[in-house]
């Protein structure tokens, strides 16, 4: 974990690039977050990132694609259209959380 | 004043470099089913192309009178660790079944049915093998609606040409 500038704000990441501290994060980094995979966020992106942090607050962990369809609400389809091929890890990386760990 | 770097930047596309995996579902016990669906969910999330292809009591996983109902047998299974007199009594099996039913949704893995509908809105493909739905006089319309076909041993090897291919 080491201190690293985005957005113009310090804040702490992994040797990824994913953020370590919860409260560090806003949704202005979140915008830059998105930019730098090449995701422009609409407000849908900002319900599946919020449900990601409010979820992550209760269950101690980032949740998996399936919860985001189940407990979020949101259709896998168009979870995979929003955030393509890996929308887990990319809902992760945005919402300044560690990658998901369970397996489905 | 202090200087810090830039933040990296996860890499997320790099695998997404024609890897694809292609998974041979042959079992139909409800233990069996959830190894090849766990995978095929798995590899979408991390956008790698990829087919199931069910075939002999693999098909039940994928009819529509079966589907919802598998079943797991402790019958000579010895990882139960539980002596095998008792698991040959009679309603053994649909009390084991019952019990791993539970197990699963407890841990919030869905069923057989809503598993498959997860991988195909994922973007995997479901294919039933032809000689075994000939052997069982089954055809498009007795299997679940999300198959994309039944395909010949020919079509399947076609298919996943260039696949990492796993059978269970």
């Amino acid at each position: 974990m080491s201190l690293a500038t985005i957005a113009g704000q310090e804040v702490h990441v992994d040797e990824e690039g994913f953020m370590t501290e919860y409260d560090e994060w806003d949704e202005e980094l979140a915008r830059q977050l998105a930019a730098n995979i090449d995701i422009e966020l609409t407000d849908r992106h900002m319900e599946a990132i919020r449900f990601l942090r409010a979820d992550f607050l209760v269950v101690g962990e980032t949740p998996t694609l399936r919860r985001v369809t189940t407990a979020g609400g949101i259709p896998t389809k168009e979870l995979f259209q929003l955030f393509p091929k890996k929308p887990a890890k990319k809902m992760a990386y945005i919402a300044g959380l560690p990658k998901p760990v369970g397996c489905v | 004043m202090t200087l810090t770097m830039q933040a990296p930047v996860p890499v997320f596309d790099e695998e997404v470099s024609g890897r694809k995996l292609a998974i041979i579902c042959s079992k139909g016990s409800l233990d069996m089913a959830y190894p090849g669906l766990v995978l095929a969910n798995a590899a979408l999330g991390e956008g790698i192309e990829t087919h199931l292809f069910f075939t002999f009591w693999g098909f039940d996983m994928i009819n529509k009178e079966t589907m919802t109902h598998l079943q797991f047998t402790p019958v000579g299974n010895p990882a139960t660790h539980m002596s095998p007199m008792l698991m040959g009594l009679p309603g053994m099996t649909s009390f084991a079944t019952h019990m791993m039913k539970k197990q699963i949704e407890g841990i919030d893995i869905p069923s057989v049915p809503e598993f498959l509908e997860m991988i195909s809105d994922s973007g995997g493909h479901l294919w039933a093998c032809r000689m075994s739905a000939d052997m069982m006089h089954i055809d498009e319309d007795d299997l679940y609606e999300r198959v994309e076909g039944i395909i010949s041993a020919t079509d399947f090897i076609e298919l996943s040409e260039g696949a990492q291919t796993i059978f269970i």
